[in-house]
């Protein structure tokens, strides 16, 4: 079984991003969007957090709503995926099921 | 007696995600022409809405962040930033949209409109405020 997580809202905000990680098992993946794009950006309180699950899980981040908010993929955390739309679809498909934090 | 009253706008959503900090942009605009002493504070993820290089072509939503430029032409220069809120998210000034006002008073020299402060300045500054409306 695979499981595809995904995260919006912010880690400074809510908690679904550290509840999210804690709930992953390994081969998991992880897809932040929206407000959940701030969790993928290093030097922040929440980097940490989100480089450890990283040994066990893949953590990707939807390129549309970087831009938009103005993070330029240069600050993302070593290792995380950027994905346009297509991508979203990929991951969703690809894995046996969804489970959506909001 | 003056009417003139201190006016303080907490922003401390960030952008898109909800609707707040376009309201708050919003509302701030409409009560700019009632000459009104207009400050606002951008905490916690408030800060990510004084991003610089937003682009919102891809999700479909207005990108607002350009109207923030114009606030410095309604009189309204005191843009506070917590300094704290800039270090958690790993931010410093240079990230955030340079925005001015010309001072009328020094031969229209620009200025800059964003102050960054610490926490403990920011409740001496909220401390001194007739009306707080928070976003």
């Amino acid at each position: 079984m695979s499981i595809l997580h995904t995260v919006n809202k912010s880690p400074t905000d809510r908690n679904t991003l550290e509840s999210c990680l804690k709930l992953t098992v390994k081969g998991a993946s992880v897809l932040l969007i929206e407000d959940g794009v701030y969790g993928a950006v290093s030097g922040a309180v929440s980097s940490q957090m989100v480089q450890d699950a990283m040994g066990n899980v893949s953590v990707y981040v939807l390129g549309p709503d970087l831009k938009a908010r103005g993070v330029d993929e240069s600050r993302l955390i070593d290792g995380v995926k950027v994905v346009d739309y297509d991508g979203f679809v990929d991951l969703a498909t690809d894995n046996d099921t969804v489970s959506a934090w909001v | 007696m003056s009417n003139v009253k201190k006016f303080m706008y907490i922003n401390n959503k960030a952008p898109y995600g909800t609707i707040y900090a376009w309201e708050s942009l919003e509302v701030v605009l409409i009560g700019a022409a009632f000459d009104q002493e207009v400050s606002l504070m951008f905490t916690g993820d408030g800060v990510y809405q004084l991003m610089k290089g937003q682009d919102t072509k891809e999700v479909g939503i207005k990108n607002f962040s350009p109207t923030y430029a114009a606030l410095g032409d309604y009189d309204i220069n005191k843009i506070y930033v917590e300094k704290e809120s800039l270090d958690a998210r790993g931010l410093t000034v240079d990230d955030l949209m340079h925005l001015v006002w010309e001072d009328e008073d020094a031969d229209w020299e620009e200025k800059d409109s964003i102050r960054v402060v610490t926490s403990a300045e920011l409740a001496e500054i909220l401390d001194q405020q007739d009306v707080v409306l928070s976003f």
